[in-house]
This record gives structure tokens, sequence and C-alpha cells, in this order.
């Protein structure tokens, strides 16, 4: 348990409390690197069109697997389409698309988690049955699965991706939510007669919101993963868009002519999941909640 | 005791029946089926349509031929890739075994390893070994498996010229001509494994050496390595039989894709091969196939803690 728990020292206040929150994830040096990679990126998505140096589709037959020049600081790609360009709006997709399908995830997830913890009983048991088979099929056959119906639509990829990874937070939100309840003020409340929707309200998902939080982070990095996994397996983003995944597939094959067009990729969506990661524990350190314990599924 | 066993038992092949059933659902779903795939562009001819549909039972309702072909996977028969025309039985067993092979070195590897860091993370907890164990593990556990796999062989095989960067074995050769090709996916895929459990072994560790019989065995003089393996290590690496399984488990979504840049003849690749071609009966048999191992692993992980922790069979399940 962390010591400092800013969480409880402003309570009512909800802007107070995420400032409060991130300038305590701030303090720890892996939370600040963590915290200015996310926010480098997120800022880099969102004005990079403006600012790229060419047009992302233009080929050059000049600069085919191209090295590094002052023209084009990180050479050409295979079909002579400038690297840095790419590089640069190759996030914006998996930003995007894994940022919605989170958030979608951990509402749906963590509300359904909630009630089942609440009402338990014949209900609770059959949906964790349904969940604990869902879990036992390999994600990327369920993904393919449904890609192969549906394709690969910006509108397809968000509900797939926040249908599946939601599935999991039913089983954290649930266990979240069965802590909570056994404990004493949730007894008192039912004694003082509170309605059920007060409790729900006032009491238990104030406890499990935190959990929550840092899970939603844990998963907007298993998400990025995820979804450059499929690009980079082709059944992602559709070529010409830029996309991290799909470029170091493409570069792959000329990695020995042109390794830059493989490692500028490579590094910027390490560094965005590790940026993620590094916030996610800090989040997780701040609210005083043990990731380690989460194993990934 | 056997009570419990049996309802453990009763509960993993109530998931497998779950699952059959998804998956089933799941691949019905797709557009056309098996005979639009077998006759391509052939489809417009419907008298063929219909007499291929007659022939593998396709105009029976979904559920009779669910009964049907699960019936079949419990007797072992898989069914007939239409599109490769062959029986499945025989596409799918070879390469599991190369994917099973794969799986069993990398755990090899990397479990061990994975104990050892994670003992030793937990020991220096705080220190400089341990911020650096914990730390690598995070960067190993948070890079997507196609990152590393390509990173190793571009350091292996393009640059230094080490190792073959991609598998050109026959997926039928026997088991010691992978030996040189496996060795960048062993890598790969033990590199990914071992931080998962390396993380999970250091908290239990952690949490055992806070308890207070291990406090009270220091406090009384016991020499510090015989606190450690007398008492330590039993009790805390029993929690992680358990996550090792569930990781294991998990990581089989990975084989996938280190099979695919690696281009080892696998399960994975079949996988991924069958579904962009629309192979529908060899969808269903892998995706049975990866749930049968995953329900598995699960049950024995179980079973094992069990068997080795008296205080788990007297509790409810």
């Amino acid at each position: 348990m962390a010591v400092a728990n800013p969480a409880n020292e402003a309570p009512g206040n909800r802007a107070l409390r995420v400032g409060a929150v991130i300038r305590e994830m701030a303090r720890r040096p892996s939370g600040l690197v963590g915290l200015a990679i996310v926010g480098g990126h997120v800022l880099l998505a969102v004005i990079s069109p403006w600012i790229v140096p060419y047009d992302y589709t233009t080929q050059d037959s000049r600069l085919v697997l191209a090295s590094p020049s002052p023209e084009h600081w990180l050479g050409g790609d295979h079909l002579g389409r400038d690297v840095l360009t790419r590089t640069m709006l190759g996030g914006r997709q998996a930003l995007v698309i894994s940022g919605l399908g989170t958030l979608i995830a951990v509402l749906w997830g963590g509300s359904l988690g909630l009630v089942l913890g609440l009402i338990g009983g014949k209900v609770d048991d059959v949906v964790m049955r349904v969940v604990d088979a869902f879990m036992a099929i390999p994600w990327i056959l369920f993904l393919l699965l449904i890609i192969a119906v549906l394709g690969t639509a910006d509108a397809v990829l968000i509900p797939t991706l926040a249908f599946f990874y939601g599935i999991s937070v039913i089983r954290i939100s649930r266990a979240a939510t069965h802590d909570v309840t056994a404990r004493d003020f949730i007894t008192a409340a039912r004694a003082r007669g509170e309605r059920m929707w007060t409790i729900v309200w006032r009491e238990i998902l104030p406890n499990v919101r935190d959990v929550m939080l840092v899970d939603g982070a844990m998963r907007w990095s298993w998400m990025i993963l995820a979804f450059s996994s499929l690009s980079f397996l082709g059944f992602g983003i559709t070529p010409p868009t830029a996309d991290w995944g799909l470029m170091i597939a493409n570069g792959r094959s000329y990695m020995a002519v042109a390794p830059w067009a493989v490692l500028a990729p490579i590094i910027a969506l390490s560094s965005m999941i590790i940026g993620v990661n590094l916030s996610a524990d800090a989040l997780a350190k701040t609210l005083g909640i043990d990731r380690a314990q989460k194993a990934p599924v | 005791m056997f009570k419990l066993i049996l309802r453990r038992l009763a509960l993993g092949v109530l998931t497998l029946v779950m699952v059959t059933i998804i998956v089933f659902v799941g691949v019905e779903a797709l557009p056309g089926d098996a005979c639009t795939a077998y006759l391509g562009r052939d489809t417009a001819l419907e008298t063929k349509l219909a007499k291929c549909r007659d022939d593998f039972g396709l105009n029976q309702p979904a559920h009779e031929r669910f009964f049907v072909w699960a019936g079949g996977a419990l007797q072992g028969d898989l069914g007939i890739s239409t599109r490769r025309n062959k029986p499945i039985s025989d596409l799918v067993q070879i390469r599991l075994r190369n994917t099973l092979l794969l799986g069993a070195a990398a755990s090899a590897v990397g479990i061990p390893i994975a104990i050892l860091l994670g003992v030793i993370a937990a020991l220096t907890r705080d220190r400089a070994a341990d911020l650096w164990i914990s730390t690598s593990a995070i960067f190993a556990m948070t890079l997507p498996e196609f990152i590393s796999a390509t990173l190793l062989i571009l350091f292996f095989s393009v640059w230094l010229g080490w190792l073959p960067g991609i598998v050109i074995t026959r997926p039928d050769a026997p088991v010691f001509e992978f030996l040189q090709d496996i060795i960048l996916p062993i890598i790969a895929l033990a590199f990914v494994m071992t931080a998962h459990i390396l993380r999970m072994v250091r908290t239990c560790v952690i949490d055992v050496m806070a308890s207070d019989y291990v406090q009270m065995a220091i406090l009384k003089g016991v020499p510090y390595w015989q606190v450690v393996f007398r008492h330590v290590l039993p009790n805390a690496l029993l929690p992680t039989i358990n996550l090792v399984a569930l990781t294991l488990a998990w990581l089989l979504g990975g084989t996938v894709v280190i099979e695919v840049v690696f281009n080892y003849p696998g399960l994975g690749r079949l996988m991924l091969d069958s579904v962009s071609d629309r192979d529908l009966a060899l969808v269903q048999a892998i995706a049975l196939i990866l749930a049968v191992l995953y329900v598995g692993l699960n049950l024995v992980a179980d079973l094992l803690s069990l068997v080795a922790n008296p205080r788990l069979r007297t509790m409810k399940v």
C-alpha cells in the first residue's frame, strides 16, 4: 500500500483529484518518463498531419531503400516513400483505436463485473462460465475470426477489440466488487437501510474505480500490442495508410539493405508501449494497487 | 479431495463444451461455407454447389451438423479440409508437434531462468540487482513479440550472420533437423515468457518473506540461506504453478506471431493461413485444439497445486 494516497486527501473535488494523481505519478522518475512519452506521442499524433516534411503516399523512385540524408532524415522505404513522414503518422490509428477500444472495454466489462459481483447466484455462475470459455480461445484466433467475417474497418476493429478485452475486465471488476462488498462499511450501509443504488454509487464504485483505472491503463498497452500485431500480420490497417505494425512487416524483407525503415517504426512503437506501461505502473503505485499480482489475462 | 478433483474436471469439460459452441457459431457466421470456398469461382454453377453441399452434408440444420462435428472430434476425427483436400488430423498432427516442440523448448529454457531471476530480484528487493531485473522484465514483457523477433533476426541473422533468420526445414522433418533453425524462435518466445513468470515469482517470494513465520525464523536465528531454501521457496513457488500455467496458455496467442515471423511450420501459421483462405473446417479444428491445450494446462495446474497444497483441499472451489 502506498503511504501517500492523494486519492483520499481531496474527496469530492474531481478536477483537483485528477491533478493530484498526475502530480503524484510525475514525482516518480519512471512515472515522469512514462507520462512524458505518452504525452509526446499524443501530441505528435494530433499535430503530425501539419508538420510532416513530405506526403506519406508519394513514391519517389530515387528514394527506394535510400539511406538517411539531409533531405530525408530516415531515408526511404521499399516503395520510395519518406520513412520519417510515415513514422510520424504511423501511431495515429493505433492510438485512436486502442484508446477508444480500452474506454469501451473498461466501461462495459467494468459495469457487468460490478453487477455480477453484487447479485452473485446462478446468473453469476453462468456468465462466469461463458467468460472462462471465451478466455480459453487464443486472443489472436478470436480477433482473426471476426476480422475475417467483417473486414478491417475502424468500425469493426474498435468494437471487436473492446468486446474481447472487456471480457477479461469482467473478472477484475467482479473480484474488486467482491473485495469491497465483504467490508464492514457495506454492511453498515445496508443496516442503515440505504437503497441499493446509493450503495453502488457512493460506497462501491469509488472503491472499485481505482482498480479499474489501473486495469484500463494496462489493458490499453495490451490493446496497442494486439492492434499492431494484427497490422503486422496484415489483418489491421489497409495500405497505404501509415501504420507502425504494417511498416515493420513491409520493411522486414529489406532489413539487410534498409534497416532504418524497420528500426524507425520499431523504436516509435516500443517507446509508446513502454511509455504507457511506465505510466500504468506509476498510476498503480500512486493509487496503492499492486500491479505485479495481476496475471496478464 | 476426490470430490474437488471431480468438480474441477467437470468445470474443465464444461468450459470445453462452451468453447466448441462459441467456435462453431463464430465459424458459422463467416459468409460462405466450405463449398463456396472449395469451388471458388465455380460457385456460379448452382447444381455443382448443391451437389457439393449434399456431399458434405451442409444441408442439414446447424445444430445437427454441430453434433456430428463435435461427436467426430471426440473420437479424434476432425473432418476433412475441403480446401486442402486432406483429412484434418493429418494436416494438424505434424504442425501441432512443431508448436509443442517450440513451446516445450522455450519453457525448458525460460522457466528455470525466470525462477532464478525472480528469486534473486525478490531477495535483493529495491537494490541494484532487483531494479535491473525488474526493469528489463517490464521491457521484455511489453515489447510485442514481432518486434523482439524482428530485432533478433536483424542482429543475429542479418548483421552477425550466426543463425538462420527463417526456418526452411520441411514441416515433417525429424525433430533434430529443426535444432539450428529453432534457436531464434526459442529465444524470442522464452524472452516474453521469462519476463512474465519472473515478475510473479518475485511478488510471491516477497510476500512470503514478509510473512510472520519467516520473520519468526529469522528472529530465532535460523541461518539466512536455510530460511530461504527451507521456508520461503517451497511456500512461494507453489502459487506460481498456477500462474505459470496461465501464462503459458496466454502465450499460445504469441506463438502465432513468432511462427509467422520465423516462417516456422507450426499450428499458429496453419491457423493464420486457414483464416485467410477460409478453410473453415480447419479453423474450427485448430481453435478446438488450442482451447483443449489451454483448458488442459489450467486443469493440470489446478490439480498440481491441489496435490501440493493441503490447505486448498478444504477450501471451497
